[in-house]
């Protein structure tokens, strides 16, 4: 579904701030796959969504998403394939919009916008149903702008906007880091049940090792632009954050430096 | 100071400032809608009079002169869009830019300065004259209130199709937008092309109402169209929530910023002063909603609410 051939990120090139933020990487999902994404600060979690997403072209490598290569195709095209929920729950919708324009807009992702009617009768209803499903009252608020919503609300919205028309790749970058636990719980909660329902391919950037082992089929360590380490099935599911910290000092000879990652332990 | 004559300047104040609502009207889709402040229009504002007066007085009918005063600032709008997102200048710049470049441009369109119309011998669409003493339908406070009307159903139309609802995204949000498979560059191009057209039709009316189009018709149009968006909005935003409503609050604050005017020139203002006063205004009703931001907000809860 997605392969990623040996690419590279270089910012500030010939400045004191050079920074290589991705370092020959290589990776591919296989249909169906949930991969966690864990790394500690600067690893180059975000830098690797920033690139399948099209934020700006990599130097070097490919990316292929379902047999297309999108290594330069623009971010607003590439959003064909890709359903995004971004850390800062602003990011995702569209404050000064109703609820549901915000999901009318994310259901023409991918399809010509001409001179039809924005939004249509049948499609809130829709929206009402899928609403209802986040279990958070917004079916009674379809109208309300997204601003008016807190931080956990914007983000279930966004994670069904990115969901509406199904994503060949679903991009959740730390989605719950900037929420309080609860809420972050009840999110991780509902990215779950969208990601069975649809069974999405996903990549999950997190800040909590527990969470990393805790969801998906697989789970990646980032470390200085690269992968480090790449755990899938039975060894998954036995991990445990000892074994994973043991494993990444093994891996990169350095301990594990990422704050808040150690102290949600 | 008799008050016959402050209202006997009324209507003709009306009148004005409806032709400024279009304007105004094209100034809030970039500057409140795209999130864009567009200073093209104080060439635009001068470009859609010179090409409409030139082509009436060469023979051409008045709505093919007002659809090519439309496209020439659309045209205009094209280019500021171009150098902003194409050649990555700053808006601002890019508008600045444009503006210079329009100087030139409605010189050479002009041929001169300025260059006068004759009510008596062309068949004008609103003028000076068409205010008292004609049937109402000639009336040119009647017409413009027909040509606001006119640009608001439209408008309301446009932004709620697909297309228009993407622009309106493109303002809010542009990561958002990009993210959700939005061209925004190309938006905000279409964007800058319906704002200066639409200037560049006010400047066509405006044009045929003062009886003359003139080179410097346009300096200072961006300050009074803030300023019209802005009275619209202080005095009409508790009221007017629908789209519609709200681009009429704009024309109304247009109205109101002329009849304001007619009545501190009433009052015996020195009328070089007016420009300063409006940029007085215009500066303080800005910095309203920043100061109230920094001084008057309350503290920010963090966490969500219980349904979060």
């Amino acid at each position: 579904m997605l392969e990623v051939k040996n690419i590279y990120k270089t910012f500030n090139v010939g400045t004191i701030n050079e920074k290589r933020a991705l370092n020959g990487l290589s990776l591919t999902l296989n249909e169906g796959d949930f991969v966690t994404v864990i790394g500690g600060n600067g690893a180059g979690k975000s830098t690797l969504m920033n690139a399948l997403a099209g934020t700006w072209f990599v130097d070097e490598g490919n990316i292929i998403i379902d047999g297309i290569d999108v290594t330069k195709m623009p971010e607003f095209k590439r959003a064909k394939f890709l359903g995004r929920v971004f850390q800062d729950p602003t990011m995702g919708t569209a404050p000064t919009m109703g609820i549901d324009e915000n999901l009318a807009l994310a259901m023409r992702r991918g399809k010509g916008r001409g001179l039809k009617i924005g939004i249509t009768k049948a499609e809130r209803e829709k929206y009402k149903k899928l609403l209802s499903t986040l279990e958070l009252g917004l079916e009674d608020r379809l109208t309300s702008k997204v601003g008016l919503l807190s931080g956990g609300q914007r983000q279930a919205v966004t994670l069904l906007m990115a969901s509406l028309q199904k994503p060949k790749i679903l991009l959740l970058d730390e989605h719950t880091a900037a929420l309080d636990p609860k809420t972050a719980a009840k999110v991780l909660e509902t990215t779950n049940k969208i990601i069975s329902k649809d069974n999405l391919t996903t990549l999950m950037i997190t800040h909590n090792m527990k969470d990393a082992i805790a969801n998906g089929n697989r789970l990646i360590m980032m470390n200085n632009g690269n992968i480090v380490l790449d755990i899938k099935g039975e060894e998954k599911k036995n991990l445990t954050v000892e074994t994973l910290l043991k494993k990444f000092e093994e891996v990169s000879k350095e301990t594990f430096d990422n704050d808040s990652a150690l102290l949600s332990l | 100071m008799y008050i016959e004559s402050l209202l006997s300047a009324l209507p003709g104040a009306a009148a004005q400032g409806l032709i400024w609502g279009i304007m105004a009207i094209g100034v809030y889709i970039t500057y409140k809608i795209l999130d864009v402040a567009d200073l093209t229009v104080d060439g635009t504002m001068c470009t859609g009079g010179a090409v409409s007066i030139m082509m009436i007085l060469s023979g051409y009918n008045i709505w093919v002169s007002l659809l090519a005063a439309f496209i020439a600032g659309m045209i205009a709008g094209f280019v500021t869009g171009f150098l902003h997102t194409f050649m990555g200048i700053p808006a601002i710049l890019a508008g600045i830019l444009s503006q210079l470049a329009l100087y030139s441009v409605n010189l050479k369109i002009i041929g001169k300065s300025n260059q006068a119309i004759n009510v008596n011998n062309f068949d004008l669409l609103v003028s000076l004259r068409y205010i008292s003493d004609v049937p109402f339908y000639k009336n040119s406070i009647f017409i413009g209130v027909m040509f606001i009307i006119a640009i608001i159903a439209i408008l309301y139309w446009f932004f709620g199709t697909e297309l228009g609802c993407s622009l309106r995204a493109t303002g809010c949000n542009p990561n958002m937008s990009r993210a959700q498979g939005i061209n925004t560059n190309f938006n905000v191009v279409l964007g800058l092309m319906i704002s200066n057209g639409l200037v560049a039709l006010a400047s066509a009316l405006y044009s045929q109402y003062q009886g003359f189009t003139d080179i410097n018709m346009g300096r200072g149009a961006i300050v009074i169209g803030l300023a019209s968006v802005i009275i619209g909005k202080v005095l009409f935003e508790k009221i007017f929530r629908n789209f519609a409503l709200r681009l009429l609050s704009v024309a109304l604050g247009a109205v109101i910023y002329y009849i304001v005017l007619q009545i501190v020139i009433w009052i015996g203002l020195d009328t070089d002063l007016l420009k300063l006063l409006s940029a007085l205004i215009v500066a303080v009703f800005l910095a309203v909603p920043y100061w109230k931001k920094k001084y008057f907000t309350k503290p920010f809860k963090q966490g969500g609410s219980k349904n979060a």
